[in-house]
């Protein structure tokens, strides 16, 4: 049982300093759970740089998943594909180990702002799978509470490595593609979402990134 | 950011500085020769391939491709 999310964030960064920052972004406070991050692979193919990264973290189980894994690290491989004279940076992320109990996928896409061409858009898409049998439930609501962290950790960790690298520019918070709302309105409104993420079925889910939530 | 093994720490830190100065000056800028930093890469490869062996990872895994396959997810059908 596959859900899928995604959602868009943009940078208030040019493509070129966001594709410098993206070899970056390890180390950053938002960042303790990596643990390691190696070059595997890396070539120039056709005028595009291809590259395979071996990622460690740490490994955050629910509860209910504890009897299905014993790792307390999870090994991430990272494919990406940068494209210079398009200015296109994809990068895909899978865990490797315990696939079958759960798999996350995640999948970003890296382009110029059409709103602001010294800006640059990330879309970002997540498949969410366990082949655990009557788990689909928590696997949902552990996989949606998942890619909220996980995208507000990536937005505020590159935004601050992003900062650090390319000073001299004042730049904005970088802002996800929602309106701004309260604090309470946004508890309401993950509320309301968790309850329509029970009861769909199949189709996207459009989950915002909340980087002003803690 | 470390490495996977702690003795390849510093062969990683001389590789990911001469990439970095290659990505952003030439790279970016249309030069697509990259033998600038191959002997870099060459020693902290020999290194982290070890590691990798050493923690049990099967490097097949890794190297196997997915995005832009048939092994790369797909975006479902808006509903």
């Amino acid at each position: 049982m596959v859900k899928y999310f995604e959602n868009s964030t943009v940078f208030h960064f040019s493509w070129e300093q966001v594709a410098q920052g993206f070899w970056k972004r390890y180390p950053n406070p938002h960042s303790n759970h990596v643990l390691s991050e190696d070059t595997v692979i890396r070539e120039v193919r056709e005028n595009k740089l291809y590259t395979k990264r071996l990622l460690t973290k740490t490994n955050r189980v629910p509860k209910w998943g504890e009897r299905f894994v014993s790792s307390r690290t999870v090994k991430i491989v990272e494919e990406s594909v940068v494209d210079p004279k398009e200015k296109v940076l994809v990068t895909y992320t899978r865990n490797i180990g315990y696939v079958r109990v759960m798999s996350v996928v995640e999948k970003v896409i890296y382009r110029v702002s059409e709103e602001n061409r010294n800006w640059t858009v990330a879309h970002r898409s997540a498949w969410i799978d366990s082949q655990v049998f009557g788990f689909g439930r928590p696997i949902q609501a552990f996989g949606l509470e998942r890619f909220r962290k996980n995208c507000q950790k990536m937005v505020n960790g590159f935004n601050y490595v992003l900062s650090g690298m390319f000073p001299n520019i004042s730049h904005g918070d970088s802002t996800a593609l929602q309106p701004p709302q309260s604090k309470k309105e946004a508890l309401k409104d993950a509320a309301k979402k968790a309850t329509d993420l029970a009861k769909s079925k199949a189709g996207p889910i459009y989950a915002s990134c909340q980087p002003n939530q803690t | 950011m470390n490495s996977i093994g702690e003795n390849c720490n510093e062969l990683k830190k001389q590789y990911d500085s001469c990439f970095l100065t290659w990505f952003s000056e030439k790279f970016l800028k249309g030069e697509t020769n990259d033998e600038m930093c191959a002997p870099f890469f060459k020693v902290y490869q020999q290194c982290v391939k070890k590691a990798i062996q050493e923690h049990h990872i099967d490097l097949k895994v890794i190297e196997q491709d997915h995005l832009g396959t048939e092994n790369e997810n797909k975006v479902p059908p808006k509903s």
